[in-house]
């Protein structure tokens, strides 16, 4: 058995958390958690803490999943995944109420929602349950990253443009665009912070990466 | 065992339950100091935030000591001073009872002007669940000096607009009570309709029974306040 052993990072396990940040997207090829892409995009702090929470909860679902896959009954896998989903939610919820709180506010139901992100569930159903818990983690982090990659990417933008600063977590808002600017003549886009402009630079970066990767274009 | 046997999935499912239920206790249990204390300082910020001072999470401990520190105590509908802490009032409790048994907490800010403000929180029902919020009042404890309102669940962008600038400030100035000295509270009107009525204010539109809920809320709290405001 030793002998077949795969190293820990061999390509094919490296594959699992580089296809989720291109070419198996969760948010730009799967269409999989939108809700939560519009909601807290507006800026950059709640996204980027609510990727790392849902990258948590990807990575140990997937390896909690996995671990017991040989001994789920078949009836109730559905609401064995549930309840390993929801807890981990709950301890994500919690702990950000006593570390984060203005963090934990500002995301308020998004934080509950990541019960509901079909990534989450997707992702059980059609890995973890078959795969090793190695693996499974990997294939957590990839599309916890994948999905947290658009997010961010996203809410930079929005942020950006739509007040000029950008938020960190532990640091607070920034200054990007220089007063120089304003007395130009240049504006905030308020329409960036509105929930329609999520979509579309959703959209632009789907369009991108299909023009970029062709085989990605439905025929 | 049969794995996929009916006494399996059973044992299966409450072994599961109790571990999980178990798990989540406890950590709800170790992590409920912290919360407390995140939960009380985010209170102090929005009191000190109906008096126009902006505090944040480190500074908001001391700022509250600073500008109302022992001056907040309980009142009764006849306006005495009762026992009790007025930070600890649960005002989802005390909202629920006669106003003969409720208690009516109050905060006495002192202004680095040396003005006086009274702030009286207040609690009601949104749409969704509930909302709140702090109204201060200027030393005739008649003319609003300032509002903040919060929610838990209002709709974004429709009821959750209440918590922002362009709901709260149209609150400044306006009065409690009439010219004849009855108790006339705040009224929130369709949007557009306020005008410069010292009893009105814009409501939002989408989210009427949210700013409905609002003006509810302020009649309900306030009533009670009347025999203390008016000494």
């Amino acid at each position: 058995m030793s002998s077949e052993k795969e190293p820990l990072f061999s390509a094919k396990n490296l594959k699992l958390i580089t296809t989720p940040l291109g070419a198996q997207n969760p948010i730009t090829i799967q269409v999989l958690g939108i809700c939560s892409a519009l909601a807290v995009t507006v800026k950059l702090e709640p996204a980027i803490v609510l990727s790392i929470s849902v990258m948590f909860v990807t990575v140990f679902s997937n390896l909690i999943i996995s671990l017991l896959r040989n001994t789920i009954p078949a009836r109730i896998r559905i609401i064995v995944q549930l309840v390993v989903v929801a807890s981990l939610v709950i301890i994500v919820d919690q702990v950000l109420k006593a570390f984060a709180y203005e963090v934990s506010l500002q995301l308020s139901v998004f934080v509950g929602l990541i019960i509901t992100n079909c990534i989450i569930m997707g992702r059980l159903e059609a890995f973890a349950l078959g795969n090793k818990p190695w693996p499974a983690v990997l294939d957590g982090i990839g599309n916890g990253a994948g999905y947290g990659f658009i997010l961010i990417v996203v809410a930079f933008f929005r942020e950006l443009f739509g007040t000029g600063n950008l938020t960190l977590p532990g640091i607070g808002a920034i200054q990007i665009i220089p007063d120089a600017f304003y007395e130009m003549g240049y504006a905030n886009n308020g329409f960036m912070i509105l929930p329609p402009m999520a979509l579309i630079v959703v959209g632009i970066i789907i369009w991108v990466q299909r023009s970029r990767d062709k085989d990605l274009i439905e025929s | 065992m049969d794995r996929q046997g009916n006494t399996y999935t059973f044992l299966y499912a409450s072994i599961m339950v109790i571990v999980v239920a178990a798990i989540l206790a406890f950590l709800a249990q170790s992590l409920k100091p912290m919360q407390d204390k995140n939960a009380a300082v985010a209170k102090k910020m929005d009191i000190l935030k109906s008096v126009q001072i902006e505090s944040t999470a480190a500074n908001a401990e001391a700022k509250f000591e600073k500008y109302i520190g022992k001056n907040a105590y309980v009142l009764n509908v006849k306006g005495e001073k009762i026992d009790g802490v007025a930070f600890t009032v649960d005002l989802a409790k005390e909202v629920k009872k006669d106003d003969a048994e409720r208690a009516y907490p109050i905060y006495e800010c002192q202004l680095d002007n040396g003005s006086t403000k009274y702030i009286i929180p207040v609690r009601g029902k949104g749409l969704w669940g509930p909302i709140w919020g702090y109204v201060s009042l200027n030393e005739d404890k008649n003319t609003v000096f300032g509002a903040i309102f919060g929610h838990k669940g209002e709709t974004p962008g429709l009821g959750a607009e209440i918590t922002t600038p362009i709901f709260q400030d149209p609150f400044k100035g306006k009065q409690l009570f009439d010219q004849s000295g009855a108790f006339a509270s705040i009224e929130i009107v369709k949007k557009g309709q306020a005008g410069s009525d010292l009893h009105k204010v814009d409501g939002i539109s989408g989210g009427t029974i949210t700013s409905v809920g609002v003006g509810t809320m302020l009649k309900d709290c306030l009533e009670g306040y009347e025999k203390f405001l008016k000494n």
